[in-house]
Parts: structure tokens; C-alpha cells; sequence
């Protein structure tokens, strides 16, 4: 954006309407836009309010009607069910273990691609390896896992005969809590990768050399330098984490069918058979997934914000 | 130094362990349909099958219309954001967020009663409304990642001034767009359609949904029924993961410049 407004041809010279409006500070938003440059971004407008935000607004407020169209709470008292608050809960522990799982390994391998003087290779295949792990997610990467963890997985039977050691007898199982957080980890650790390497490449080198200097040791770097600079991205990657889990459903139920319960998989049953016998029910279920992902990325943003005063 | 090396080929290794092994005891599987010898049925029980190559058409086909759906959406909106109306700026980009705070599960459920046969708009009664309908959620879907793609590569041309010579030579906006600003951020808009491509191609909830006859939702009915071949699909479609992400590295070597670089 910058780096545009310094090589513009001073207005001037510019046809006597174009990009003159914009330079005089106008305050309303759509005074000085002209109704071709309406019509250009109407379209987009358009869109989004009729096929990402109607659709929204209507589900939430379907969520405080009842099926006679009367307004009620009762469909937000009904998400207070056992089955369904059972469900919010492992949701939200699947979520937040995976994040936090994702983050601290994201974290480490970036440090260690970044900062540890790895063969100069390295680093750019890691990363490309993680554009296409975080976009590796869905069905396909419950088939993966199944293959690997599954009872018939590659790892299950190694385990078993080079080892003897049964990891289904001790407890495992890959439709569980656990099985889907470490599933869940293979497309959490590359999105963390990704998104936390620009903020440790804004770690400068002098800041290390500064500290070394004055005599820390990388213990006492990264406890007073490293890590309260990185310590806002960390926050933002984790809440960013948390809710790409929370609204991820493909990969759950291919792995799980409906056998374990996270919200996504009860909503969906929902939307296919109204398996709550409540449509209202459904929306407000829908409304507490929403209320919970914005949560998680409002946090996101408000951090991010002020995260990139260090960044620059 | 040798310490601090030490510790990064520990990391590097155990995290190279966590995701290699998963794709090796993948192929692994996907081979071993035959006991004891290893061999390439499960792919050929797979890539012979009358569905999959019509369920991967028509996601194909679903993706590059969302593609084209768009770049008609975005180009003009961020073009003319960037151009005349930088107001608007903070209104596109908390839209271009919206699809990354609303799971697609929430989207596609919202849809489904907003657009069902007794609504004003009946979008979900033929199959063209729905076709029509699955191709706007995932314009949705791609829309945080076209955007940004289409914004980045505005940012290195010189808009302003390409607007300015052809205004004088007397283009029209349309022919602005199409024939100027189009070809020159021809890299970016590739790139964002082969991310685009990348998300929709293996899309679950939103085809399962809509009762759609798409890739996600074929790999799903053969992960339920088959033992072998969904990892052999796992494979396909890492592969084409793999290709969408690779041309967009391999693009990125080809993108022209035409804005003068202050740094």
C-alpha cells in the first residue's frame, strides 16, 4: 500500500475526476466515490450480504423463535441437554488441545528451521511442505490416519510385532479425544509454521547479539526477549488454531463417523434428519459454534493489531 | 555451537517423523490390497470407477466456476478499493474475514433454510439452483484467499498510473480491467484460483449438505464401504494438493513488476 502511494503521479496530472476524491479527506465513507466505482465493488457488497451474512443473521435469530414463530429462549435453555453440552465440551477440549499442541510444535519446528542452522534447503521445504499440509485436510487426511493409527494402521501393527505392544490394549484409540487432537495436529502444526515464521524472522539478529553482549544466556534471551516479543503472535496463533478445529468437521467424521460427538458432527446429523426434533434447537447450536469461533477470532485480531507494532 | 544445532536436527527430525509417517504408511496401504505382495489395485479399483472420475469432474467443474464467480467478485472490488474508494477498505476486508470467523457448516446450514423450496429465492429445488448455490459457497469459502491473492498482486503493479495511460488512450473501465489490469496480476489471480482449487476440490460438509454429487462426498461413501482404496485416494488427493500448492510456487517466479519498489 505504501510503497504505491509514493510513485502516484501527482493529481494534477490526473484526468480531471480520477483519484482527486479520494485526497481530500472526505468524512461520510461514500462521499466522493463515484457510481462506476459503486457499481464496480456492488457486486462483492451484493454477495456477501445475501450469501454470507443474511444466512448468518437469519440462523441467529431463528435461534429465539419457537416453531409457531413465537419468540423464546427456550432453545438456547435446551442447549443445557447433557448430550449437547457433552458435545461443546469435547469440542472445545479436542480444540484447545490440538492449538495448544499445534502451536508449542509449530513453534519448535519453526525456531529450529529459522534460528538452528539447518542446511540452507531446509527451511524453504518445510515451508512448502506446510502450504500443502494445512490445505491437506478433510476426508482424505482421516484415510491417512487410519492408515497410520488405525487398528490395521502401519504404526499399530509395528508397534505390535516389533514391539509387542498392543496400543489399542493400552487404551489408544484413534476415534477418541486423543486420536483426533494428534489427527487434528497434522494440519495445526504447518498453519502455525506458517503464520509464525515472519514474526521469528522479525527477531533480528542484533537483538541477539545485543543481549549475548550484555552477557544472557539463551535461556535468559528468549525469557526476556524472544519470547515477550513473540508472546502476542503466539496468543493470536492460538485463538486462530482453536477455532479453525472448532468449525473443522470433515476429517472427524470420516475418522469417527457419528460416534464421537463434537458440535459440527450433532449439528450436521441435525441438518440432515433434525436428530434434536427441534429446528430451533439446530439454529441455536449453530449460534453457540458462532458466538464461540467469533470469540476466538476477535481475540485474533485484537492481538494481531497490536502484535505488529513490534513487526515492523 | 554445536549444542544449538544439536537441538534443531532433534526437532526437525521427530517433526519430519510426525509427518512422513503418516504419508509412507499411507502408500504402504494403499498397496497392500493383495496379501503379501504389494500392487497398484486399490488405485486401479479407484481410477477405473465410473464415479470418481465424475464425481472429480464435477468438482472440477463446481471449482473453476467459483473461480470465475470470484474473480468477478473481487477484481473489480479490490481494484476499485485500491484505486478510488480506500474508504472502503476496512468494510471489504472485514467481509473477506467473514468466512474464517463462520464455519462452512454454519454457511451451508444458513443457506439451506435461507434458499429452501419455500423461500423467495428457491435455490435448492432444481439441480442448477443447487449446482448454482454449491458454487456461491465456495466462492465464500475461497473468498479470504482470493482476495488477499488479487490485493497482493494489485500492490506490485502501478494501478494508478496504468489507469491513467489507458483512460487516455481512451479505454472504457471495462476494457480497463479486462485488457490492462487483468493481464498484469495474471500470476496473482492464478495463484489464489489454484488455492481456491486446492480448498474446494475434496469438500465434505457443504456438497454432503446439499445432496451433491461432489469428490469430498465420493471419497467419504468409499472411506465407509472399502478398506484399501480410501488410501489410495488419500494419496490422489494429496497429490493434487501437492500440484495446486506447486504451481503456485512455481508462478510466483513469473510475476511482473511494474510498480517502482521504494525499499
Amino acid at each position: 500500500m505504501s510503497s504505491n502511494t509514493d510513485t502516484v503521479v501527482p493529481n494534477s496530472a490526473a484526468p480531471a475526476s480520477a483519484g482527486a476524491a479520494s485526497s481530500r479527506g472526505l468524512s461520510t465513507p461514500l462521499a466522493g466515490v463515484r457510481w462506476a466505482d459503486i457499481l464496480g465493488v456492488a457486486p462483492f457488497l451484493v454477495f456477501a450480504v445475501l450469501f454470507l451474512i443474511i444466512p448468518t443473521l437469519y440462523l441467529v435469530v431463528s435461534a429465539f423463535f419457537d416453531r409457531n414463530g413465537g419468540f423464546t429462549l427456550q432453545n438456547l435453555l435446551d442447549l443445557g441437554t447433557p448430550q449437547i453440552l457433552n458435545s461443546f465440551w469435547i469440542s472445545i477440549r479436542v480444540s484447545v488441545a490440538s492449538a495448544v499442541f499445534g502451536c508449542l510444535a509449530g513453534l519448535l519446528i519453526a525456531l529450529a528451521i529459522i534460528r538452528g542452522r539447518l542446511p540452507a534447503g531446509i527451511r524453504s521445504t518445510v515451508m512448502t511442505f506446510s502450504g500443502v499440509a494445512s490445505n491437506f485436510a478433510g476426508i482424505p487426511l482421516a484415510f491417512a490416519f487410519i492408515a497410520t493409527l488405525g487398528r490395521l494402521g502401519l504404526m499399530t501393527v509395528l508397534f505390535r510385532t516389533l514391539l509387542g505392544f498392543d496400543i489399542y490394549r493400552a487404551g489408544f484409540n484413534l476415534l477418541s479425544f486423543w486420536g483426533l487432537t494428534i489427527t487434528y495436529c497434522y494440519f495445526q502444526i504447518p498453519l502455525m509454521i506458517l503464520i509464525i515464521a515472519p514474526a521469528i524472522d522479525g527477531l533480528r539478529r542484533e537483538w541477539t547479539e545485543a543481549a549475548a553482549t550484555l552477557g544472557a544466556t539463551p535461556y535468559q534471551f528468549w525469557r526476556f526477549v524472544g519470547l515477550p516479543i513473540l508472546w502476542p503472535n503466539l496468543l493470536g496463533t492460538l485463538s486462530l488454531l482453536f477455532a479453525n478445529a472448532f468449525g473443522a468437521i470433515a476429517t472427524a467424521y470420516a475418522l469417527t463417523g457419528s460416534s464421537l460427538n463434537i458440535v459440527p458432527i450433532l449439528l450436521y446429523a441435525q441438518i440432515r434428519g433434525d436428530v434434536l426434533n427441534n429446528p430451533g434447537l439446530g439454529a441455536a447450536l449453530a449460534l453457540g459454534m458462532i458466538v464461540i469461533t467469533a470469540l476466538a477470532n476477535v481475540v485474533y485480531l485484537v492481538i494481531r493489531t497490536r502484535a505488529e507494532r513490534w513487526l515492523k | 555451537m554445536k549444542r544449538n544445532r544439536a537441538w534443531a536436527w532433534i526437532i526437525f527430525i521427530l517433526g519430519a517423523a510426525y509427518f512422513l509417517l503418516p504419508l509412507f504408511a499411507t502408500i504402504q496401504f494403499s498397496l497392500s490390497i493383495r496379501r503379501g505382495t504389494l500392487s497398484f489395485d486399490a488405485y486401479a479399483n479407484v481410477l477405473e470407477s465410473p464415479e470418481f472420475q465424475q464425481t472429480l469432474v464435477y468438482s472440477l467443474l463446481i471449482g473453476v466456476a467459483a473461480i470465475v464467480v470470484g474473480l468477478l467478485l473481487v477484481v473489480p472490488a479490490a481494484y476499485f478499493v485500491r484505486l478510488r474508494a480506500p474508504q472502503l477498505r476496512p468494510v471489504i476486508e472485514f467481509v473477506t474475514l467473514l468466512p474464517l470467523i463462520i464455519p462452512p457448516i454454519i454457511l451451508v446450514f444458513g443457506y439451506i433454510r435461507m434458499y429452501n423450496s419455500s423461500s423467495i429465492l428457491p435455490l435448492t429445488n432444481s439441480g442448477l439452483g443447487t449446482n448454482v448455490l454449491l458454487t456461491l459457497a465456495y466462492v465464500a469459502l475461497a473468498l479470504p484467499y482470493m482476495y488477499r491473492a488479487v490485493d497482493t498482486g494489485l500492490r506490485t503493479i502501478d494501478v494508478q498510473t496504468l489507469t491513467e495511460a489507458a483512460n487516455i488512450l481512451g479505454a472504457n473501465t471495462v476494457t480497463i480491467l479486462a485488457r490492462v489490469i487483468f493481464p498484469n496480476i495474471i500470476v496473482a489471480v492464478l495463484s489464489g484460483a489454484f488455492l481456491t482449487l486446492a480448498i474446494v476440490i475434496g469438500e465434505f460438509t457443504v456438497a454432503s449438505l446439499l445432496n451433491r454429487p461432489a469428490f469430498g462426498v465420493y471419497m467419504q461413501n468409499v472411506g465407509a464401504n472399502r478398506a484399501f482404496e480410501p488410501a489410495a485416494l488419500a494419496v490422489i488427493s494429496f497429490i493434487i494438493t501437492w500440484a495446486a500448492m506447486g504451481m503456485i510456487q512455481l508462478l510466483a517466479r513469473f510475476a511482473p513488476r511494474t510498480a517502482v519498489l521504494t525499499d
